[in-house]
């Protein structure tokens, strides 16, 4: 416990050791305190309960770490009550404690994510690696969700979370609403994907894709999301400039948004509280287009409004210069919210969907076209009269890549969504490279560019520890996606035309083992290219890391000045 | 006579897309108003101010406090 408490002050200074002046003390919140550990004491003991009901193991395990959750973290808050607290001093001061936390996380579970991915690819090239005495938890099929939610939910989301914390805070001139909602986000989050990962190894699924966890953990991660909602909209009401910064329209829409598809797609009876069980409460085909609904838009709002709040913000300020059209920008936003949540059918196309559904989902989505590009003309114009930076400024060349990707991937998934082109690429890995160049590239490589940016600016630093590691981690990263979607182009179209191919008699003339055989070329090359993005991974690990430990303090520091 | 799914069907093919329509073209054309440009480039600025610190309350009576306000 005493670590612990170690930990959170040290978290929350850019001094690290000199947190102490920062420690105004006042009395009050002791009643808060109280009902904390009357909730806490609450779930510890009904987790246990539920533990010892357990139908099934995944349930019982996860109702012990609940348990053991709640019960430490009542010690912690016990120890805690009736002492002095941090003043509310801190009006006068951002509150960047769970931005450290969650930049460092992010990086975290990138490495992790990246990892796993890589292994898994590496399982398709070569099926050894699914290991007979690990057959039921580390077998490809266990293995592919765990990646997915860590890069996607772990190192995606926690990333949009810590971003989203430092950016509206700055654009709205105001620290974070709430006290310590922040801090219950953030490690409620965290409690919510190590609930998810130990479920996916373990065969918790419901079986939606990126929609896996089981009722009680969407249970958890709607409280969570709630709370996250609360906090963005209290800090958002009391700031100071007069307008609401264009990033957190995204952010919002990505928040508010992401609420209504997760409740909804996750409407599901459980087969009983004591098991992990549940069936969906809708089926068949409105089932499928409820998921793929969901699923589009997980693609839409999180993955893209999400991190155009990112872009929003970090290219301006990475290039020191506003944004190219500001105008284009409120454009961009209302045409996405407008057109991207109708493109969920074209995931559907010959299916049980209807006809009309899947065309109107193909239309939506070839209409995608221009507000994506307007956004990413914006972005890339940013630059107009600074491009010269690109030649010094590894960072922003990050960031500029990060753009031309999403321009990339935006132009390749209205095109795979076009129903010809479908009926080729579908089911194909042509999918999984145009996901690939989206995620690594759009989403990966905007990510990088904000912990390059963030990780000094957070811990008091001049500069980076290298911007030489920066300028590897970029061509390592660059250019392991092009071999990756290189070689899921190449190895897509083929599976797709091979498994067209019929002779004069209207016989297949493929098996499907042998386009898994002729794909084997392809998937070594995939592997190379995830290896290299990992790669790349790790060296901005160690970069971040010697940054907070050896990084020249920043001269002026006006960061500790005390309120009037 | 008619079900449910049906009456709603028809609605939102019918006057729920003339309204939306007419709400997103409404959004567009305010964004392009006139003298919208001044509004816009100052809100464009804004991540360049306070950067390190949140601003105080703005002066009573003060044009633009937010500008000058906390800009060190």
């Amino acid at each position: 416990m005493l670590q612990l408490r170690d930990l959170g002050s040290r978290w929350n200074s850019p001094g690290w050791l000199e947190s102490s002046r920062y420690r105004g003390t006042t009395k009050g919140r002791s009643m808060l305190d109280y009902v904390k550990l009357l909730i806490l004491g609450l779930v510890a003991v009904l987790a246990a309960i539920a533990a010892s009901y357990a139908r099934d193991m995944i349930y019982m395990i996860h109702m012990i770490l609940v348990m053991v959750t709640a019960a430490g973290l009542f010690l912690w808050q016990l120890r805690r009550t009736d002492e002095p607290v941090p003043a509310a001093v801190l009006e006068a001061e951002y509150m960047d404690g769970p931005v450290r936390v969650g930049v460092a996380l992010t990086a975290f579970w990138g490495v992790v994510g990246f990892l796993v991915g890589v292994f898994i690819a590496f399982q398709l090239a070569f099926p050894e690696l699914n290991f007979e005495w690990a057959q039921g938890y580390l077998n490809f099929g266990r293995l592919r969700p765990l990646h997915t939610s860590a890069v996607i939910f772990a190192f995606g989301g926690t990333g949009l979370l810590a971003s989203s914390f430092y950016v509206v805070q700055r654009t709205s001139a105001a620290r974070l609403w709430g006290g310590g909602l922040a801090w219950f986000v953030l490690w409620g989050y965290q409690f919510f994907i190590l609930l998810a990962a130990t479920a996916y190894v373990l065969g918790g699924t419901q079986g939606r894709e990126y929609a896996e966890p089981e009722w009680y953990i969407d249970l958890w991660l709607t409280i969570v999301w709630v709370a996250y909602l609360l906090l963005f909209l209290g800090t958002l009401l009391k700031r100071k400039e007069p307008h609401i910064y264009v990033a957190n329209w995204f952010y919002l829409s990505f928040i508010v948004t992401v609420a209504m598809l997760h409740v909804v797609n996750n409407l599901a009876v459980p087969v009983s509280i004591f098991g992990s069980r549940s069936v969906s409460l809708m089926s068949g085909v409105q089932d499928a287009m409820t998921q793929w609904w969901y699923g589009h838009n997980a693609v839409g709002f999180f993955l893209t409004a999400g991190f155009l709040g990112m872009m929003y913000y970090f290219i301006p300020k990475q290039a020191e210069r506003p944004v190219y059209s500001y105008k284009l920008s409120i454009i961009h936003f209302w045409a996405l919210i407008f057109l991207y949540i109708w493109a969920g059918p074209h995931h559907l196309h010959y299916t049980a969907l209807p006809d009309w559904a899947s065309t109107l989902g193909m239309v939506f989505s070839v209409v995608l076209w221009m507000p994506s590009w307007g956004g990413m003309i914006n972005g890339l114009m940013t630059l107009s009269g600074a491009w010269d930076k690109l030649r010094t400024d590894p960072i922003l060349r990050m960031m500029v890549t990060s753009v031309a990707f999403y321009g990339m991937s935006t132009f390749e998934g209205p095109m795979m969504s076009i129903r010809a082109v479908n009926s080729l690429s579908h089911y194909t890995d042509w999918t999984i490279g145009h996901v690939h160049s989206g995620a690594l590239g759009w989403n990966g490589m905007i990510t990088f560019g904000m912990l390059y940016y963030l990780v000094p600016k957070l811990w008091g630093k001049e500069r980076l520890y290298s911007l030489r590691m920066v300028s590897w981690h970029y061509w390592l990263a660059t250019i392991g996606i092009v071999l990756y979607a290189a070689s899921m182009w190449v190895t897509g179209i083929m599976e797709g035309l091979m498994w067209r191919e019929v002779d004069a008699q209207g016989f297949l003339v493929n098996s499907f083992a042998d386009t898994v055989a002729a794909k084997f070329p392809m998937y070594v090359v995939r592997g190379l290219g995830g290896t290299m993005f990992l790669g790349g991974a790790l060296i901005m690990s160690y970069n971040l890391w010697m940054t907070v430990r050896k990084g020249a303090a920043k001269a002026d520091t006006t960061v500790a000045a005390p309120a009037e | 006579m008619e079900d449910t799914y049906t009456i709603m069907r028809v609605f939102a093919g019918s006057w729920g897309l003339v309204f939306m329509f007419l709400v997103f073209v409404v959004v567009i054309l305010f964004t392009l108003r006139p003298g919208s440009r001044k509004v816009h480039q100052d809100t464009a600025n804004i991540p360049f101010r306070h950067d390190d610190k949140p601003a105080r309350a703005p002066l009573p009576g003060a044009q633009d406090a937010h500008l000058t306000e906390a800009r060190q």
